[in-house]
C-alpha cells in the first residue's frame, strides 16, 4: 500500500531569500535605504565637515 | 474595515473592463492598456524632438560644420539632455510598469485615474521645462549646476514631472498588491516584473533625490532662498541624474527577457540566479552616482573607494550575470526549437529579420562591450582622472542610453504595436534595418566620443579649436577627425531614428487592424513553436546549462573587458610618469 501523500505545500518554510524577493515594499525599503545612507548622508556629511572660507 | 476594503476592491475589480489577448490569452485591462498607449506616444514625440536637437549638437561639434552659434548650443544642448535622458525615457518607462504589473500579472491597475493624473503632471511638467529652454534663459544643460540659474519654470516643469512619474511608480506597487490580493498570478510575480519593480524601486531613489535638490534650486530662482552650495548641489543632483539612468538599465534589461521570451520562448537560465542580479541593482546600482565626483577634494577617497571601486562593482557583477543569462536563455530556448549543430546555429538562425529581436540582441552586445566597459573604468578612481568631464562621459552614457536602452524600448516598440496598440507594424521591410541603422550610427556616436575623450576632449566646450581664446591650445588632430567621424554616424543614428518615429506613428495611425488571426504572424518573424503566454507571464527556469556558444561570447567579452581596462592603466602611467 502506498504511503500517503506528503503534508500540503503551505506548510512548508519558504527560504528567507524567496520570502525577501516576493516582498517588493522590502525591497523598496533597502533600495531607497542603501544608497541614501551610504551615497546620500555619508557624502552630505563629508561636506558639511568642510570649514567655510574666511 | 476589512470589509470595506474587500468591498472596495471588488467595486474596482467590477469597474474594470478586460478584453483577451489572442496570442498570449492575457486579459488586458482597457484601462491600463489606455494609459500605456498615451505614455508611449508622448516618449515617441519627444524623442523625435530630442533626436532633432541631439543632431544640432553633433553637426557642431563636428569641427568642419560647427553649425550652431555658442549660445544656440548651449540651448540646444539643454534641450537634447532633457528630452531624450529624462522625457522620451521615463515616459517609456511608464508604459513599461503598466504593461509589467496589470498586463503580465492579468490584473487590473489600480487607481486609472490617477494614472491619468500622473500622465498629465507629466506632460504639463515636460513642456513647461521645454518651453523654459526654448525661451533662452534656461541654457544651464541638463546637469543644471548651480550657481547657474535657470528661469523658475525650468525647475518647475521637472518637479511636476517628477511627481507624476512618482505617481505613476505609486500605480505600479498598487498593481502588485491588487494582483496579489486577487490571485490573478500563481506564485512569485515573472522575472520581467521582478526587472521592472526594480526600475520602479531606483526611480523612487532618483526622484526623492531630486526632489530634495531641486525644490530647494525652484525656490533660489524664484529669490526666496539665497545660497544654493555648489558641491552639495551637485552631490545631491547626482543621486537623481545618474540613478535615472540606472532605471534605464533595470528596465531594458527586464525588456530583453521580454523579447527573448517573446521572440524565441526563452525562459530564465534560473530565476534564482537573474533575480539576485536584480536584487544586487537595488541594493548597490544608484551608488555609481558617485563617479561623477570623483575629483571633488571635499570628499573623502573612503567615500569614493566605497561607492565606486567596492560597492559599484557589486551592481557590475548583476548585469554581468544578466549579459551571461539573456543570450544563455536564448541560446537554451534556441537549442530546444531545434538549433541544436555547433557552438553557434542556434545564433546564426535566430529571427534576425524580426526587428524586436534584432534590437534586442544589438542592444545586449552594445550595452555589454561599449557601455559595461568603459561604465567600470570611469568608476576606477584612478583611471577615471584621465577622462572626467571629457566627451569620454557623453560617449559612455551614450553607449548605456542609447545603443542600451534606446534601442531595447525601440525593439520592444516592435511586440508593443501589434500587442497593445493592435496594429500590424507598417513598412516590415523598413522595420527589418531600422534597428540595424540606429545601432551602427549610435554604436558609431558612442565610439568615437568615447576616442575624442580619451584624447582630452573636453565634455561642454562649443569649439575644440578655441578660435576666440586669449591662449591657444591645440588637441591631437586625431581628435578632429574623432568628432568628424561623430558627426557622420550621428547622421546615421538620425536615419535610423527618424525611421522608427515614422513606423511607429503610422502604424498607429493607418496600421492594419490585427485580428486573432494574424495576430501571432503580427510580432514578426518567430522560430515555428510558441507558448508565448508561458515564457513571459510565469515563473520558472530553463532548466539546462549546456550552452557552448554563451560560454565562447562571454569569454571573448571577459578578454576584451580585461585587454581594455589594462590598456588603460598604461595610458596613465604615460600621462602620471613615477620614478
Amino acid at each position: 500500500m502506498a504511503e500517503p501523500t506528503a503534508a500540503p505545500t503551505a506548510r512548508e518554510r519558504v527560504p528567507f531569500m524567496q520570502r525577501l524577493l516576493d516582498n517588493p515594499f522590502l525591497l523598496l525599503f533597502l533600495g531607497v535605504t542603501s544608497p541614501a545612507v551610504l551615497y546620500l548622508l555619508w557624502g552630505v556629511m563629508e561636506l558639511s565637515q568642510i570649514p567655510i572660507a574666511r | 474595515m476589512a470589509t470595506s476594503a474587500a468591498q472596495a476592491g471588488m467595486i474596482g475589480a467590477l469597474a474594470a473592463r478586460f478584453r483577451s489577448c489572442p496570442v498570449t490569452g492575457l486579459q488586458i485591462d482597457l484601462a491600463a492598456e489606455r494609459l500605456i498607449k498615451a505614455n508611449a506616444i508622448a516618449a515617441v514625440v519627444f524623442l523625435a524632438i530630442g533626436g532633432v536637437f541631439g543632431l544640432l549638437v553633433a553637426l557642431t561639434r563636428w569641427p568642419a560644420v560647427h553649425l550652431l552659434s555658442s549660445d544656440m548650443f548651449y540651448l540646444v544642448l539643454t534641450a537634447h539632455g532633457l528630452d531624450v535622458l529624462l522625457l522620451w525615457i521615463i515616459f517609456f518607462e511608464i508604459a513599461v510598469l503598466y504593461f509589467a504589473s496589470a498586463i503580465l500579472l492579468n490584473s487590473r491597475l489600480a487607481a486609472p485615474r490617477l494614472g491619468w493624473v500622473a500622465f498629465a503632471l507629466m506632460l504639463i511638467g515636460g513642456l513647461l521645462t521645454n518651453v523654459a529652454v526654448l525661451q533662452g534663459d534656461s541654457s544651464v544643460m541638463f546637469t543644471s549646476y548651480v550657481p547657474m540659474q535657470a528661469s523658475p519654470n525650468f525647475y518647475l516643469g521637472l518637479i511636476l514631472f517628477a511627481v507624476g512619474a512618482l505617481i505613476g511608480c505609486c500605480i505600479f506597487l498598487g498593481t502588485l498588491v491588487i494582483a496579489k490580493d486577487e490571485q490573478t498570478y500563481e506564485g512569485s510575480i515573472p522575472l520581467v516584473t521582478f526587472g521592472a519593480l526594480t526600475a520602479c524601486i531606483i526611480a523612487f531613489f532618483t526622484l526623492a533625490s531630486g526632489a530634495v535638490i531641486l525644490i530647494p534650486t525652484w525656490l533660489w530662482s524664484l529669490g526666496y532662498i539665497s545660497h544654493i552650495d555648489t558641491v552639495m548641489y551637485k552631490l545631491v543632483w547626482w543621486g537623481m541624474g545618474h540613478s535615472s539612468q540606472q532605471i534605464n538599465v533595470s528596465a531594458h534589461v527586464a525588456i530583453w527577457y521580454l523579447i527573448a521570451a517573446v521572440t524565441v520562448g526563452a525562459k530564465p537560465l534560473s530565476e534564482k540566479v537573474s533575480r539576485g542580479a536584480f536584487l544586487m541593482y537595488i541594493l548597490f546600482l544608484q551608488l555609481a552616482s558617485a563617479h561623477h565626483m570623483l575629483v571633488e577634494p571635499g570628499l573623502s577617497s573612503e567615500w569614493k573607494v566605497f561607492n565606486t571601486s567596492y560597492a559599484m562593482y557589486l551592481a557590475v557583477l548583476g548585469s554581468m550575470i544578466h549579459g551571461m543569462t539573456v543570450p544563455g536563455a536564448i541560446e537554451a530556448a534556441q537549442r530546444k526549437n531545434g538549433y541544436v549543430n555547433g557552438a553557434f546555429e542556434w545564433l546564426r538562425k535566430a529571427p534576425w529579420n524580426n526587428p524586436a529581436f534584432a534590437g534586442m540582441f544589438l542592444s545586449l552586445v552594445l550595452f555589454g562591450f561599449l557601455g559595461g566597459i568603459s561604465g567600470v573604468v570611469l568608476g576606477t578612481e584612478q583611471i577615471n582622472i584621465m577622462m572626467h568631464n571629457t566627451l569620454y562621459v557623453p560617449g559612455h552614457f551614450h553607449a548605456t542610453v542609447v545603443t542600451g536602452t534606446t534601442l531595447a524600448f525601440m525593439a520592444v516598440t516592435y511586440l508593443v504595436l501589434p500587442l497593445i496598440f493592435q496594429r500590424e507594424v507598417a513598412f516590415p521591410k523598413l522595420a527589418r534595418i531600422q534597428p540595424y541603422l540606429f545601432a551602427i550610427g549610435a554604436g558609431g556616436i558612442s565610439l568615437f566620443m568615447m576616442g575624442a575623450g580619451t584624447l582630452g576632449v573636453s565634455r561642454r566646450h562649443w569649439d575644440i579649436t578655441f578660435s576666440d581664446a586669449t591662449l591657444a591650445f591645440d588637441y591631437p588632430a586625431a581628435a578632429f577627425l574623432m568628432l568628424g567621424l561623430n558627426g557622420l554616424f550621428a547622421i546615421l543614428a538620425t536615419v535610423g531614428g527618424a525611421l522608427y518615429v515614422i513606423i511607429a506613428v503610422w502604424t498607429i495611425l493607418f496600421g492594419r487592424r490585427v485580428t486573432a488571426e494574424n495576430a501571432l504572424a503580427a510580432l514578426g518573424p518567430m522560430p515555428p513553436r510558441l507558448q508565448v503566454h508561458t515564457a513571459v507571464a510565469e515563473y520558472g527556469s530553463a532548466g539546462t546549462w549546456h550552452l557552448p556558444g554563451t560560454y565562447i561570447l562571454i569569454s571573448v567579452f571577459f578578454v576584451s573587458f580585461v585587454l581594455y581596462y589594462f590598456v588603460n592603466w598604461k595610458y596613465l602611467s604615460e600621462l602620471w610618469p613615477m620614478g
